[in-house]
């Protein structure tokens, strides 16, 4: 057990665990030290300086969010001066941060107008200084607006050190000091994979989604257009926070919100999720199997993780499953199935995504394999945090509106799809139905405990057929490396290999944890989350992908059988190495 | 990982430190001492040879001012903006030059010829003010002196 310390915050006497800050200890008595940089995700960088307290005996200010209580401390958090000079270091910011609050993105939303605000700040107290920074909104997924940059530094943490991409780092010092990718270069030059993570953890508005609500809007009021819907499986989880409700599901209310919006058809990704597991289980069965291809096989419906490995890890090409991802399944079908079923032209159809995740935008010109229909199968991705604006510009009372339901034969989902927005989710809905295929029988547990929860890195086994096997199961870019490392090993020692189905998604905790999702995100928030996907799984009466019946009669009336001819060519794609830097 | 072959001096340069952690911001230097400056190329070539991101080499590169990202030029112009000289008129040289030659300084010419930079008292106050070309110092500077000054070079470069 550890050490713990004794000591006086504010003359209230305190006992901690030896290591706790005095930001944290702080908290724990009711005490609120204002915070900025520090994001309660990450590790403080300690650069702004708002946390500042003072110890008795020493003339030192200290910062809280890095400064582990001492035995026998006496801190004092809040006086005159403390409060002076941390109303200083606001001045300070502000003097070059713009004042363009009312058309910025971060509107109502943003960490530094809250914090200035509770400090009643009303006029300028420094001159203004100007930095001349362009603005970069080159990826079209993630848009970067330097001269709101605080330099609090968390986008490059997150980016170097969560997700392990190095696109964006710290350029110059002193008053000159950016963030930036390497050079004068653009975001779509750099290694950036577009995963947001950056966005959601950025306080300003220096970094957010480009924004697609206008197109949407436009698709909307075209008479000449029949707009459809898709939302994904974690945006029914977090879409209450914009309200201010955690943890609850709101998959009725967003059918009954999106029609309302005036989408003529509303679909669900997670009957989609259904398809990609019909045809991801029938991959892994031809090669754990038949040995068609080699082992492990990979899964690829992340597109951050698509975008990572093609420039990063292309020597794992061959393991990567050919399945789209669900969101792009969707787009297809719904230009093919759907339209020929119901006699619409599908030139006429606008697809409308709404996606926890900013990388939805780039993968949807992927590759030309994007508009298998014949049209660009997805035409506008809006994040979670986008649709909450949406919500809020209809005039729509979103809590209180009544539950519906999807529009069918593209929306009733079974639970192994729903899940699939959580990290573990693909994996446990793709061994729920490759059991079936490969045994003829339904596994008596489907629950598959040991791929669930927020470990960084996931490994078991699960027997199928009296064959063990092995799985791993990845989620924030940083920890890919060590689970690719284990199976070159293997394969270059040409011993056996450490695993036979690895699933992969970019941001910590999966899609729940997505770079388009409300922000302040921790892994309180993402269990939180996930813990929500996890109940709706557990209350469907149809659990596995295969027996979903919707999922069988679209095989029946339009895909024959998973990779048939028919499926390779609407839902399966390829891969190539990218440049890491384009110049 | 070391797919890249790097070129013959940048090889000569990387093995010489090779296995000294810590070891970037000497071979960035012997680059900048072979080229006068640090070519991307060579920044990109080294990232792959060493595993180091291009992120962090140029987080490194541009945190200190002795680093340059573009070639020098074949003439240093040098203005003195120490306060003897900026008293006695320097900010209207550097005004001069940057229209004579086109470019800011801390950049060259399009031609490769000049490149213009400010720097803090070159330690003659009493010829303020100074401009420095090369290791040439002309003193008591008034601005029509300055597009003579730069034809001498620009004369010299005719030649050859």
């Amino acid at each position: 057990m550890a050490k713990s310390i004794q000591a006086k915050i504010n003359d209230i006497f305190i006992k901690v665990p030896e290591g706790t800050t005095i930001l944290e200890a702080a908290k724990s008595v009711q005490i609120k030290i204002p915070t900025l940089c520090k994001h309660p995700d990450l590790p403080p960088s300690a650069s702004c300086g708002i946390c500042v307290v003072k110890a008795k005996g020493s003339n030192k200010m200290l910062r809280a969010c890095c400064t582990p209580l001492d035995e026998g401390m006496e801190i004092t958090t809040h006086d005159p001066e403390i409060v002076a000079i941390r109303r200083s270091v606001l001045e300070l910011i502000l003097s070059n941060h713009p004042n363009d609050c009312l058309i910025c993105g971060r509107n109502n939303n943003c960490e530094l107008q809250k914090i200035v605000a509770d400090f009643g700040i009303s006029e300028e107290y420094f001159p203004k200084i100007k930095r001349d920074l362009p603005m970069d909104d080159s990826t079209k997924a993630v848009v970067l607006e330097p001269e709101k940059c605080i330099l609090c530094g968390r986008c490059i943490y997150v980016c170097q050190d969560m997700q392990d991409v190095w696109a964006l780092s710290f350029l110059q010092r002193g008053i000159k000091t950016r963030f930036s990718p390497a050079g004068d270069i653009t975001l779509a030059e750099s290694p950036c994979i577009k995963c947001g993570q950056c966005s959601a953890h950025c306080p300003t508005g220096a970094i957010v989604e480009y924004f697609d609500v206008p197109k949407v809007w436009k698709a909307l009021e075209n008479p000449d257009k029949y707009c459809v819907v898709q939302i994904a499986p974690a945006v029914r989880a977090s879409i209450g926070e914009a309200f201010g409700v955690a943890g609850k599901n709101f998959t009725g209310k967003l059918y009954a919100l999106l029609r309302r919006l005036g989408f003529k058809a509303v679909f669900d990704t997670s009957f989609a999720a259904d398809v990609t597991i019909m045809e991801e289980a029938s991959e892994f069965e031809q090669r754990f199997v038949k040995g068609t291809k080699p082992l492990p096989l990979i899964t690829t419906c992340c597109p951050s993780w698509v975008d990572f490995m093609e420039k990063f890890h292309t020597d794992m090409i061959e393991h990567f499953s050919s399945c789209k991802s669900p969101h792009e399944i969707l787009g297809v079908l719904s230009k093919t199935y759907y339209a020929s079923k119901n006699n619409i032209d599908p030139s006429k159809i606008v697809m409308v995504s709404v996606m926890p995740c900013t990388a939805k935008k780039y993968e949807i010109t992927r590759t030309d394999e994007m508009s298998a229909s014949g049209y660009q199968d997805v035409d506008i991705v809006m994040t979670t945090r986008e649709l909450a604006l949406m919500i809020k510009q209809a005039g729509i009372d979103f809590m209180n509106l009544p539950d519906e339901e999807s529009d069918t034969i593209l929306g009733e989902y079974a639970g192994a799809g729903v899940i699939f927005g959580s990290t573990g989710g693909v994996m446990e809905a793709a061994l729920r139905t490759a059991n079936y295929f490969i045994t003829g029988e339904e596994l008596k547990k489907v629950d598959l405990d040991v791929v669930r929860g927020l470990k960084r890195v996931k490994e078991g086994e699960i027997e199928v057929g009296g064959k063990k096997v092995r799985v791993a199961v990845a989620h924030g870019m940083a920890n890919v490396e060590y689970v690719l490392n284990k199976v070159r090993e293997a394969k270059k020692a040409g011993k056996e290999l450490p695993y036979h189905f690895i699933e992969v998604m970019a941001c910590p905790g999966g899609c729940v944890g997505g770079g388009g999702q409300p922000y302040m995100v921790t892994d309180e928030v993402r269990t939180l989350r996930a813990a929500a996907l996890y109940e709706d799984d557990k209350t469907k009466a149809v659990r596995c992908s295969h027996q979903n019946p919707y999922i069988k009669r679209l095989y029946k009336e339009f895909l024959e059988k998973p990779l048939s001819e028919k499926s390779e060519k609407l839902l399966h794609t390829t891969y190539k190495g990218r440049p890491i830097y384009k110049r | 990982m070391r797919e890249e072959k790097l070129s013959v001096d940048i090889e000569n340069i990387v093995k010489k430190w090779e296995g000294k952690k810590g070891s970037l911001i000497m071979i960035l230097h012997d680059i900048q001492n072979l080229y006068g400056y640090v070519p991307r190329a060579t920044s990109l070539q080294l990232s792959n040879y060493l595993e180091v991101p291009l992120a962090r080499i140029y987080e490194v590169i541009t945190f200190y001012h002795f680093f340059k990202l573009e070639p020098p030029g074949k003439h240093l112009i040098q203005v003195c903006m120490g306060t003897a000289c900026y008293l006695k008129g320097a900010s209207d040289l550097l005004h001069e030059l940057r229209d004579i030659l086109g470019v800011r300084e801390g950049t060259t010419t399009k031609d490769g010829l000049f490149r213009l930079e400010v720097v803090r008292c070159l330690g003659c106050c009493g010829l303020a003010p100074v401009v420095k070309v090369d290791s040439k110092v002309y003193s008591k500077v008034t601005k029509d002196r300055v597009a003579d000054i730069l034809s001498e070079y620009e004369q010299e470069a005719a030649v050859k």
